[in-house]
C-alpha cells in the first residue's frame, strides 16, 4: 500500500519524490536502518553503538505473547523506522476535508477552531500563533534552567545528562518492545529540572509534537533533581487516523533525593472502527525510578483509544521513604482491547504505593488490569494499598483483574481489593427520573466512578478527559 | 529421566494386569507427560512453585515405578475413635481397604474404572503422568436420594517401604441426584522425599451436597500435589477445607465447575507454615451458568523461612448472569524470611454480576498485642491468641459440626 503511495508520488511532477524518499528510511529492520537514522541525527558515537548493542540483544528477544489481547502478527521488516514529517501536499488542505465525525468529536471536546486545525496540521497561519506562544513560555523556562526540548536536541546539546540517564530506569536489555525502541527510536521529548526548582508550569508534549512530528516510537526521558518538582502532560487527544500500527514508546522517569514527578496522560489514538478495523497499537513501556530518598512518581492516564493498550507505568520505589502512585481509567469499547496496570517494586525502606484503577468496559471489547506489587526483603516498614474497580455494560464485554502478589518483608503490609459490577438500575432510574436521557445518565454514573482518578488530573485535563469519558462510551447503551 | 520413565512404565504395566484399553490409554498419556516434562515457573499456574526445580533439589532422581502387589499392612492404631467412620486406607497409593460398615450397601455402589477422563491437551502434566502411573481406579457411586450415615475418612498413607518415589492416586466420586457425603482426607506420611501426586473427580448430580475436608498435619518431607475437580449440577453444594500445614511442600489445587443453577462452591484454607516449607492453594471456580455463587476464604500465618502462595481465580461467562463471587485472603508473616505470595484473579465476561477478591498481608497489629499485654499476658501468649484467632475464623466456617469439633482438636485451635 504504501509502496504504491510512493509510486503515486513519484508521478507528481513538481518533483516531490526525491524530497519524500530521503527523508524516509528503507524498509526493515537492519543494521543498516539503525546507522541511518543515527546517522541522520548526527548523533555521537556512543549513541549509535548503544544502539547497536540494542539491536544484538533484540535479535534473540522473542515477542511476548502472555498478554490477554492478541493480535495477528507484526511483521518488523515490513515497517518503516524512520519518516520525516509528511509534505503538506498530503496533509487535508482545509477542515472540510476531513471526516465529518472527526470534526463531530473535537466540536464536543470543545477543542477550538485554531487548535483543531493544527491538530491535523493544516498549514495555515495558525501554526506561527503557537509557535510564538511556545516560544514565550520557553523563556521563561529557561530563565529557571530548566530543559525541555526534544530528545534528539538534548543529544547534541546536554549529551552528559543524556548519557548518564538514558536507559537507566528501561535498560536495552529489557523486554522485546523496549529494546526494539532502543534500537530505533527517532525522537521523544527531554527534561530536565535543576535542584530545587519547582517548575511554574505544566511541562505539555502537545506545544512540541506539532513542531517536529515525532514518530511511533518515541522516547521521553524526564529527570527531576533534588527537591525539584514537575508536572508533565503527555496528550494524545487528537484522534489518529491510521491503520493497524505499531506505537511503541519508552518513557523513563528519574527522581533525586526530595524530588516530585508527577505525569499524566490522556491517550486517545485512533481505536479502530466499529467493527474492530484498523487502530493503534499502544505498547508502551512506562517506568520511574524513585532513586534519592523522599522521592515521588506519580502517574495518571486516562486510556480510552487505541486498538490494543499494553502497557504497565512503573514505579520504582528505591529511595528510602520514597512514594509511588498510580491512578488509571481505561475504558474499551465497540472491539478494543486493553491489558493495563501497574507495577510497583518496593527496595528502600518505608517506601509507600498506592493504585486506585478503573476499568469500563463496553460492546464487545475487552479489559484487563494486570498489576505487581513487590516487597523485598530489605523494603521494612512498607506499604502497598491496591483498588481495582471494574465496571461493565452488557455481555459480550469481559473485565478481568489479574494482581501479582508478594511480599517478603514482615514488617510490610499490602492491601488489596478488587470489585467488578455494572451500573445499578436503581442508579440509572433516578437520574432519568430528574431528566436525563440515558446517555447522560451513565455519562453521570461513569464519572463519578472514575472521580477518584479524574481528581489526580491537572484542571484543564481533567474537563478534557471528562468529556471524553462521555464520547468514548457513546452507543454503548440501549 | 525420559528413559528411566519408559523402563518403569513398563515395568509397571508388565506387573500389573491391565485391559488393552486402560494401556492403551495409559501410554497415551505417557506420551503427553513426556512431551511437557514437569512443570516449571514458565508455565503461569507455577510461576510461584517451580515443581521441576523442587522436585530436582529435594529428592533428585524419581523412581516411576511402584509396586502395588507389596502387601502393606495396616496399623489399627492410626484410625481415629472420636467418631465412628467409614474408611479408605491408601497406602503408597494402593487401595488396601475401603469399608462402609456405617452405610446400607445397596445404595453404595463399588467399582473400578476401565476408562478414565483424559485430555491429552490439557496444560496441566501432572494429571497425565497420574493417569499413566496409577493403579487401578476405584469409583463410588452414591445412589439417589442417599445421604452417608457417618463421614467417610480417607487415609492417605506412606510407609518406609517407598522412598524418592513417585506415587500417583485417583479416586471418583459419582454424586447421583439428592445425595449427601462428608468426606475427610487424612495424610499419614511415615516415609521421605516421596513425590505423591492425587488426583480427585467428583461429579455432583442435583441437589447433592459434598463435604470436603482435606488434612495434611504430620511433619514430612515429601512433596504433593493434590488436585481435586468437582462438577456440580443444579442446586448442589460443595464445601472443602484445607488444613495445609505438615509437608515440606504441598500445592492443592481446586478446581469447581458450576454447571447447574443455583449450584455453590465455597473453599476455605489455611496454611500453617514453619521451617522452610512451601505450601501452595490455587483454587479455581468457573460460573458456567446463572444464578450461581462461590465463597474463598484463605488464611496463611508464615513463620521462619516458610513461603505461602494462594492463586485464585474466579471466571465468570458470559451466560453466567446474577454470579455471587467473594474471594479473601489474609496472611500474617511472622519472620523476616518469610514470603506470601498472591495472585487473586477475576476474569469476567457478565455483566449483572457482583464478583470482588480482596488480599492482605503484613505483620501482627502492634496494638493487638499490645493490648493483650497489657490485660497481663506475655508476648508469646498474646501472639499466639491472636493467631488462633486469625486461624479460628476459617474452622469456624465447617459447617458439620462433629468434624468441625474434631478438626480444632486434631489442628490444636480452641
Amino acid at each position: 500500500m504504501r509502496d504504491k503511495q510512493i509510486e503515486d508520488l513519484k508521478d507528481y511532477k513538481y518533483g516531490f519524490s526525491t524530497n519524500i524518499e530521503s527523508f524516509k528510511a528503507p524498509k526493515g529492520l537492519n543494521e543498516e536502518v539503525i546507522r541511518f537514522i543515527s546517522n541522520i541525527k548526527k548523533e555521537p558515537d556512543w549513541l549509535l553503538q548503544w544502539r547497536l548493542k540494542a539491536f544484538e540483544r533484540l535479535k534473540v528477544l522473542n515477542e511476548p505473547n502472555w498478554q490477554k489481547p492478541k493480535y495477528p502478527k507484526i511483521d518488523y521488516q515490513n515497517l518503516y523506522y524512520y519518516s520525516a514529517p509528511k509534505s503538506f501536499k498530503e496533509k487535508p488542505k482545509n477542515l472540510e476535508d476531513l471526516d465529518p465525525k472527526l470534526l463531530e468529536t473535537y466540536k464536543k471536546l470543545g477543542i477550538p477552531l485554531q487548535e483543531q486545525k493544527r491538530l491535523n496540521g493544516i498549514a495555515v497561519d495558525a501554526v506561527f500563533d503557537s509557535v510564538s506562544v511556545a516560544t514565550t513560555f520557553k523563556d521563561t523556562l529557561t530563565e529557571k534552567g530548566i530543559i525541555f526540548c526534544s530528545i534528539s536536541e538534548a543529544i547534541q546539546k546536554h549529551p552528559d545528562l543524556v548519557k548518564k540517564y538514558l536507559g537507566s530506569v528501561i535498560p536495552i536489555t529489557d523486554h522485546f518492545f523496549a529494546t526494539l525502541n532502543s534500537a530505533v527510536f527517532t525522537d521523544g521529548s527531554f527534561v530536565y529540572i535543576p535542584p530545587n526548582v519547582k517548575c511554574p508550569m505544566e511541562l505539555s508534549t502537545y506545544f512540541r509534537i506539532n513542531a517536529s512530528d515525532t514518530g511511533q516510537f518515541e522516547r521521553t526521558l524526564i529527570i527531576a533533581d533534588k527537591g525539584s518538582y514537575v508536572s508533565y502532560l503527555e496528550g494524545c487527544t487528537a484522534p489518529m487516523r491510521d491503520e493497524n500500527q505499531l506505537h511503541a514508546a519508552n518513557v523513563e522517569l528519574i527522581a533525586l533525593d526530595n524530588a516530585e514527578i508527577k505525569y499524566s496522560t490522556v491517550q486517545n489514538w485512533y481505536p479502530g472502527d466499529k467493527d474492530g478495523k484498523g487502530g493503534i497499537y499502544n505498547f508502551v513501556t512506562k517506568r520511574g525510578l524513585c532513586k534519592g530518598k523522599n522521592s515521588k512518581i506519580s502517574w495518571t492516564q486516562v486510556e480510552t483509544g487505541s486498538a490494543i493498550t499494553w502497557k504497565y507505568p512503573s514505579c520504582i520505589l528505591k529511595g528510602d521513604n520514597s512514594i509511588g502512585e498510580f491512578y488509571s481509567i481505561a475504558i474499551t469499547n465497540n472491539h478494543q482491547k486493553a491489558d493495563t496496570g501497574t507495577k510497583m517494586i518496593h527496595l528502600g525502606k518505608n517506601t509507600k504505593s498506592k493504585i486506585i484503577s478503573k476499568g469500563i468496559s463496553a460492546g464487545k471489547s475487552d479489559m484487563t488490569y494486570r498489576g505487581l506489587v513487590d516487597i523485598s526483603k530489605n523494603a521494612s516498614n512498607s506499604t502497598n494499598y491496591t483498588q481495582c474497580d471494574s465496571l461493565l455494560m452488557g455481555n459480550k464485554c469481559g473485565a478481568h483483574t489479574v494482581p501479582y502478589i508478594k511480599n517478603k518483608n514482615s514488617n510490610s503490609n499490602i492491601a488489596h481489593e478488587a470489585t467488578t459490577s455494572k451500573i445499578s438500575e436503581d442508579q440509572l432510574h433516578y437520574c432519568q427520573q430528574r431528566g436525563l436521557n440515558q446517555e447522560e445518565a451513565v455519562g453521570l454514573i461513569v464519572n463519578g466512578f472514575c472521580k477518584e482518578v479524574l481528581q489526580q488530573l491537572p484542571m484543564e485535563f481533567a474537563v478534557e478527559a471528562q468529556k471524553l469519558v462521555g464520547i468514548s462510551l457513546e452507543g454503548s447503551v440501549g | 529421566m525420559e528413559q528411566k520413565l519408559k523402563t518403569d512404565f513398563d515395568k509397571f504395566i508388565s506387573n500389573s494386569n491391565f485391559s488393552n484399553q486402560e494401556i492403551k490409554l495409559k501410554k497415551e498419556s505417557l506420551d503427553n507427560f513426556l512431551k511437557k516434562g514437569f512443570p516449571n515457573r514458565k508455565l503461569e499456574n507455577w510461576k510461584f512453585s517451580d515443581i521441576n526445580q523442587i522436585i530436582q533439589k529435594n529428592i533428585g532422581e524419581l523412581t516411576f515405578y511402584n509396586n502395588y502387589n507389596i502387601e502393606n499392612e495396616i496399623n489399627d492404631n492410626i484410625f481415629i475413635k472420636e467418631i465412628h467412620h467409614n474408611k479408605i486406607v491408601i497406602v503408597n497409593g494402593k487401595v488396601e481397604r475401603l469399608s462402609f460398615e456405617y452405610e446400607e450397601s445397596d445404595k453404595i455402589d463399588l467399582t473400578t474404572l476401565d476408562n478414565f477422563n483424559q485430555n491429552p491437551n490439557d496444560d496441566n502434566s501432572l494429571l497425565s503422568l497420574n493417569n499413566s502411573f496409577s493403579n487401578k481406579i476405584h469409583n463410588i457411586l452414591v445412589k439417589k436420594n442417599y445421604s452417608f450415615k457417618k463421614p467417610l475418612i480417607i487415609y492417605q498413607i506412606t510407609n518406609e517401604k517407598v522412598s524418592n518415589t513417585n506415587i500417583n492416586f485417583q479416586l471418583n466420586f459419582e454424586l447421583e441426584e439428592n445425595s449427601s457425603i462428608k468426606i475427610i482426607n487424612l495424610y499419614d506420611d511415615n516415609s521421605e522425599k516421596n513425590f505423591i501426586n492425587n488426583l480427585f473427580n467428583f461429579n455432583l448430580g442435583k441437589n447433592v451436597i459434598l463435604k470436603n475436608y482435606k488434612i495434611d498435619k504430620k511433619s514430612n518431607t515429601n512433596i504433593k500435589y493434590d488436585y481435586s475437580s468437582i462438577n456440580q449440577k443444579e442446586n448442589s453444594i460443595s464445601e472443602t477445607f484445607i488444613f495445609s500445614s505438615g509437608s515440606d511442600y504441598i500445592k492443592n489445587e481446586v478446581s469447581c465447575n458450576l454447571e447447574g443453577q443455583y449450584s455453590s462452591a465455597f473453599i476455605n484454607g489455611i496454611h500453617l507454615l514453619s521451617k522452610n516449607k512451601h505450601h501452595e492453594i490455587r483454587t479455581n471456580t468457573n460460573h458456567l451458568y446463572e444464578n450461581t455463587k462461590s465463597y474463598q476464604l484463605i488464611k496463611s500465618v508464615i513463620d521462619d523461612s516458610s513461603k505461602s502462595v494462594y492463586q485464585g481465580k474466579i471466571y465468570v461467562d458470559s451466560k453466567a448472569q446474577k454470579t455471587d463471587g467473594y474471594q479473601l485472603s489474609k496472611a500474617v508473616l511472622l519472620n523476616e524470611q518469610a514470603e506470601f505470595n498472591a495472585k487473586p484473579e477475576l476474569e469476567i465476561y457478565a455483566d449483572d454480576v457482583k464478583c470482588s477478591h480482596g488480599s492482605a498481608s503484613g505483620s501482627l497489629d502492634e496494638d493487638s498485642i499490645f493490648y493483650l499485654m497489657s490485660r497481663g499476658l506475655d508476648q508469646k501468649t498474646a501472639k499466639e491468641l491472636l493467631i488462633n484467632g486469625f486461624l479460628l475464623d476459617v474452622v469456624e466456617k465447617i459447617t458439620d459440626e462433629e468434624i468441625k469439633k474434631l478438626l480444632k482438636n486434631m489442628i490444636g485451635l480452641n
